[in-house]
């Protein structure tokens, strides 16, 4: 094996994508992705059943896809790198099984890799990043900011490899779901993070004051004494509150101006995510934050979070959204870092761990 | 010939058969190695190992086999996918002939060996029978067959309570034994227990490929649908 600049095969099935990525080192070859989300339309969000289906149907076509795209032979990879949580559980079994397959019919190691350091590693692929860091090095004194609709998280990152801490999360919703059933309630399409960013541009954010979640005192607390949620994220009851705005403007017989509750709705969410994870970032002694996750593509997020890093002398990595969204290559972008500094692979008999805690960066 | 077979519709559990693939030949397949578990939760951990044992060096074998089989189901979606999923990319790594076939083909290979070891090879084929596994939420999944081993009805996912005066075989008739009985159903204890392995899968493919009939693709036999529903109209206060 190549241990000094490996050839990693990845798969991600933790949630609707079925990803298959090759990477050389920290040099992408292809990110193949099929996406079951389409199935997931008419319901409003992801089924995990439905997801399931479509990642054991999917699984081989985007893996010849993606050998096929790269010009590489699985004869030619080095290990195998697999998302073993977390996840949907029944989802992270399709790909869990077909990187055993793979692994035992190859001989190759595998790598069972956590989802959200992986969301941390696809940073090491982004051209506009490694141009603004060491050769082939994620930058020190990292943080991640990770948003999409199955996570909320806020980590510190001392190595990649071997030291990934939970600084904060969310304790009910992901941010993206939340978007998805604020969506709904307003009558736009699925998923909801594209059509509320759209809509919120022709709105006034400041038109209502929705609560940001977990901002109180008592559960903010001091830097010196934190109090229980300093860092972590809850939707919930900002999801309620669109309810009651929405529904009081229909009581009243009056229109419900979407386009400022979608604004103001996006508002409160951002400003949130982005308040706590800059405070996490001064606090912890970070002095670069990571945007992942698929709400990266989020335009106020991405303002917002630009705005205030910068104001906090924060520089701000953004990979390109091919890369923030779940993918394959990130997977093997993490399990390269893992060969590269020598740990040791799975055991053929792990089990995927659907709420696999950050602190554990490979099984 | 060779083939790897794979059931996780109930256990997990996979064997490595060989046979004289020729139509003349009767001799019975012999099973150079099985493994099966004894539960029905632990797919992921154990179907991995549990095939590589069975290969003294899988990755010179594999290629050389002469195709894979895999249990079909039906049975719950979780486990019967990793099957599927561990067959099909092996397949695909190994560039080796995939097939499907029916997982209630494998009891229903169990109950006539014992019914022929009862009886001895001349006996006369005894009448229809039923096979059935747990569906779990109170049901089962059955298939009828032939005394020969014809697949007459089935698979079905169903209250056992369906089934009237016919012998019923396997798990599900195990677990709803009295309520059978009460329907006129006979359950024989020693068949009570069963599970479909690959092994009996396997016997029950070698059977169809020697005798030149096509066996089935590998797309799972779910039965039930996702469970998920439309979102209707929105309810106050409550998303
Ligand atoms: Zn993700």
């Amino acid at each position: 094996m190549n241990q000094a600049n490996p050839l990693i095969l990845g798969i991600e099935s933790s949630c609707d994508e079925t990803g298959v990525g090759l990477v050389h080192g920290v040099e992408l070859l292809t990110n193949t992705v099929s996406s079951s989300m389409e199935e997931h339309v008419r319901f409003g969000g992801v089924i995990p059943e439905i997801a399931s289906r479509a990642h054991l149907d999917a699984f081989v076509p985007t893996l010849e896809q993606a050998l096929a795209d790269a010009g590489v032979a699985l004869a030619d990879v080095d290990a195998i790198a697999v998302t073993s949580g977390p996840g949907l559980a029944g989802a992270l079994m399709v790909g869990v099984s077909a990187a055993k397959a793979l692994a035992l019919a190859t001989g190759k190691p595998l790598y069972a890799i956590n989802h959200l350091v992986a969301h941390v590693g696809v940073g090491l692929l982004d051209e506009s990043i490694a141009a603004a860091s060491t050769a082939g090095k994620l930058p020190e004194n990292l943080g991640a900011l990770l948003v999409s609709g199955g996570h909320t998280e806020i980590l510190r990152v001392r190595s990649i490899a071997s030291d990934v801490e939970l600084l904060g999360a969310t304790i009910d919703d992901a941010a993206g779901e939340a978007f998805d059933k604020v969506a709904r309630l307003l009558g736009l399409s699925y998923p909801g993070g594209p059509a509320i960013d759209r809509l919120a541009r022709e709105g006034n954010p400041k038109a209502i004051r929705f609560p940001r979640g977990l901002s109180v005192p008592k559960y903010m607390g001091t830097a010196e004494a934190p109090g229980p949620h300093r860092y972590d994220f809850s939707f919930s009851g900002l999801k309620t509150a669109v309810a009651r705005c929405v529904e009081g403007y229909e009581a009243r017989g009056e229109d419900v101006p979407v386009a400022d509750v979608a604004a103001s709705f996006q508002e409160a969410v951002m400003d949130v995510v982005t308040a706590k994870a800059v405070l996490a970032c001064r606090e912890n002694g970070i002095t670069t934050l990571l945007l992942g996750g698929g709400v990266a593509a989020n335009s106020r997020l991405r303002e917002l979070a630009r705005k205030r890093c910068e104001a906090a002398g924060i520089a701000l990595l953004v990979p390109k959204l091919s890369l923030c969204t779940d993918n394959g290559a990130m997977v093997a972008a993490l399990g390269a870092q893992l060969v590269m500094n020598g740990v040791a692979p799975s055991n053929l008999a792990f089990a995927p761990d659907s709420s696999m805690p950050v602190g554990s960066i490979s099984l | 010939m060779r083939i790897l077979t794979i059931d996780t519709s109930a256990v997990a559990s996979a064997a490595l058969l060989s046979f004289d693939g020729t139509a003349a030949s009767a001799a019975p397949a012999r099973v150079e190695a099985e493994f099966a578990t004894a539960d029905t939760r632990t797919h992921a951990e154990v179907l991995a190992p549990g095939i590589r044992s069975l290969f003294t060096d899988p990755v010179a074998e594999g290629p050389a086999l002469d195709a894979i089989v895999v249990g079909v189901g039906p049975g719950p979606f979780t486990g019967l996918r990793s099957g599927i999923a561990m067959a099909r990319t092996l397949a695909f790594t190994w560039q080796v002939p995939l097939h499907g076939l029916m997982s209630l083909e494998a009891l229903a290979w169990d109950v006539l060996a014992l019914r022929q070891a009862a009886q001895g090879p001349a006996g006369r084929p005894a009448g229809e029978f039923v096979v059935a596994t747990d569906a779990r939420r109170k049901e089962v999944y059955w298939a009828r067959f032939s005394g020969t081993g014809e697949l007459l009805e089935g698979p079905v996912v169903g209250p056992a309570a369906d089934l009237r005066d016919v012998p019923v075989h396997g798990a599900g008739a195990g677990l709803y034994a009295a309520e059978l009985a009460g329907n006129g159903c006979t359950v024989d204890p020693a068949t009570a227990g069963l599970q479909p392995t690959a092994a009996s899968l396997g016997h029950m493919a070698s059977g169809r490929i020697r005798a030149g009939i096509e066996l089935p693709g590998s797309a799972p036999l779910y039965l039930r649908e996702s469970d998920a529903k439309v979102p209707g109209p929105r309810k106050r206060a409550l998303l």
